[in-house]
């Protein structure tokens, strides 16, 4: 088996409750290397949990989440007992991803240059001109190499979001999450941040990204996975989710984007 | 009589000696404290439930009673309990502790203020706790600690007045045992006040500085 048969994250089972709500129940999906996965489904569904499952920054109720074959957060242990790993080992596995939030989560009182660097400062411990060599390397394949030394208080939603995407590329992940990462923007600053996403996309980058861009959805996600109350009710190519929507709920949800210029998917 | 400041000012040296120690204490104390006090937060931030329930409540204790008080307390009351110190190292001790539990609640409200996103983006990032709360958050939480931080500061300086009643050579004492020797009582606590307005006037000063390093990213913040 080659590593480009194993997944990139495999969710197998995966519970999660916040209290008394089930928030996610029985989430079985694999992530594919090398293509793009979109979570779509109405509000509240459970896309930015599972998203945040898959990070770590959430802690799955029960089940597996296994990233290129590794568990992410917990092991298994052979009595069946799911033992919480050590912090390095967590950080070991986590290295594998980046995140991209919808609202950016950049620090302020850092530079463009200064947010990009920092990682390879302090986590990989890069000296200071050979970390910002590559960080300047990365605000240039987001267009923003003219911005380096502008702080986020300077910089438009949109120019915010791609140096976020700038800072989680520098530190060479191989999966690259997105939670609804255009949806703080003004529409006219949405499509900067969507090509950045394109061109990773054409570069084989594994991602999975939250959105209700389902325009984005059907041009660039090879799959589409269809998240309802917290369950996956569907999980198919945009072909099959746009050309013959099956689900009642998935025809439904559509439906309501019909109205708002996607209707030429459909 | 009249009121002749010239009679206090004679005693420069011993006044100089009181004031040098004075300051010495408040930036010992404040330091200490201060240093306490970020740990007693970051102790409560990170050390789960139980921890921050048994710091909260000395903290509490702390700030809900007289620093006089508390000082009395850990000076004729310390021996009982095997704790017997000398003047100095009492009252630089319970400046120290009191100001922590100030301070402490400064530092909480500090990590509070820097939103959750930040540190899951440091997290994401690779990050450890120790280096999310050197480069993420301290520096994130440096405005919104500061103006509160400079103020305790400056009280506590004025709390160090309550030192000379257990014994303390500090200003308060030396500048009063000199008016009562010259018979100049109204004089002396009136260098008492000069002296320490100057110091906290310094000590505002120092802050705005510090202020106006750390924001300067904040120019053009919406
Ligand atoms: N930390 C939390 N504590 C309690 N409940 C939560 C928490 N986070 C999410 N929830 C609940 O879980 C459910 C799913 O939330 P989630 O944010 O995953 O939805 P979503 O599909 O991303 O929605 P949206 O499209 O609005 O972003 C919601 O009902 C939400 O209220
Ligand atoms: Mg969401």
């Amino acid at each position: 088996m080659t590593t480009d048969d194993i997944p990139a994250i495999a969710c197998n089972k995966v519970c999660k409750s916040f209290g008394s709500t089930e928030v996610l129940k029985d989430i079985t999906l694999d992530i594919p290397a090398g293509q793009v996965s979109c979570l779509i489904g109405p509000s509240g569904s459970g896309k930015s949990t599972l998203l945040r499952c898959m990070a770590f920054l959430e802690e799955a109720t029960s089940g597996t989440i296994l990233i290129k074959g590794q568990p992410l957060g917990f092991s298994e242990q052979d009595s069946g007992f799911r033992a919480r790993q050590p912090a390095s080992q967590i950080r070991a596995v986590r290295a594998n991803i980046g995140m991209v939030f919808q609202q950016f989560n950049l620090w302020p009182h850092m530079t463009a240059l200064g947010n990009v660097s920092a990682a390879l400062r302090v986590v990989r411990g890069l000296p200071k001109r050979e970390a910002e060599a590559r960080a300047m390397a990365q605000l240039e394949k987001v267009g923003l190499a003219d911005r380096a030394d502008h702080y986020p208080s300077q910089l438009s939603g949109g120019q915010q979001q791609r140096v976020a995407i700038a800072r989680a590329l520098a530190q060479e992940p191989r999966i690259m999450l997105f939670d609804e990462p255009t949806s703080a923007l003004d529409p006219e600053l949405t499509g900067e941040v969507l090509n950045v996403m394109r061109q990773l996309a054409a570069e084989g980058m594994t991602m999975v990204v939250v959105t209700h861009e389902i325009g984005f959805a059907g041009s660039v996600a090879n799959r589409i996975n269809f998240l309802d109350h917290g369950r996956l009710l569907f999980s198919g190519s945009p072909e099959e989710v746009f050309r013959k929507p099956r689900h009642p709920r998935l025809e439904q949800f559509l439906d309501t984007y019909l109205d708002r210029g996607a209707s030429m998917l459909v | 009589m009249k009121f002749d400041i010239g009679v206090i000012l004679a005693s420069g040296h011993e006044i100089l000696s009181g004031l040098a120690l004075t300051v010495l204490i408040w930036i010992a104390g404040s330091a200490l404290g201060l240093g306490l006090g970020f740990i007693v937060a970051t102790l409560r931030r990170y050390g789960g439930p139980l921890v921050n329930l048994g710091l909260a409540i000395p903290v509490e204790i702390l700030r809900g009673t007289p620093f006089l008080v508390q000082i009395f307390l850990l000076y004729f009351g310390g021996p009982f309990i095997g704790l017997s110190l000398d003047p100095i190292p009492a009252g630089l001790l319970g400046l120290t502790v009191y100001g922590a539990a100030y301070y402490s609640e400064i530092f909480r409200a500090g990590y509070q203020s820097v939103p959750e996103g930040h540190v899951e983006a440091a997290d994401c990032l690779g990050f450890g706790r120790i280096q999310t709360i050197r480069h993420v958050l301290l520096p994130e939480m440096a405005l919104i600690v500061l103006p509160p931080a400079v103020n305790m500061t400056v009280i506590l300086l004025k709390e160090t007045a309550l030192l000379s009643l257990i014994t303390v050579p500090e200003l308060t004492l030396t500048v009063q045992a000199i008016g009562s020797q010259k018979y100049a009582f109204l004089e002396s606590l009136f260098v008492l006040a000069l002296v320490y307005w100057a110091l906290v006037e310094i000590a505002g000063q120092l802050g705005r500085l510090a202020e106006g390093y750390f924001s300067r990213y904040r120019t053009a913040r919406t």
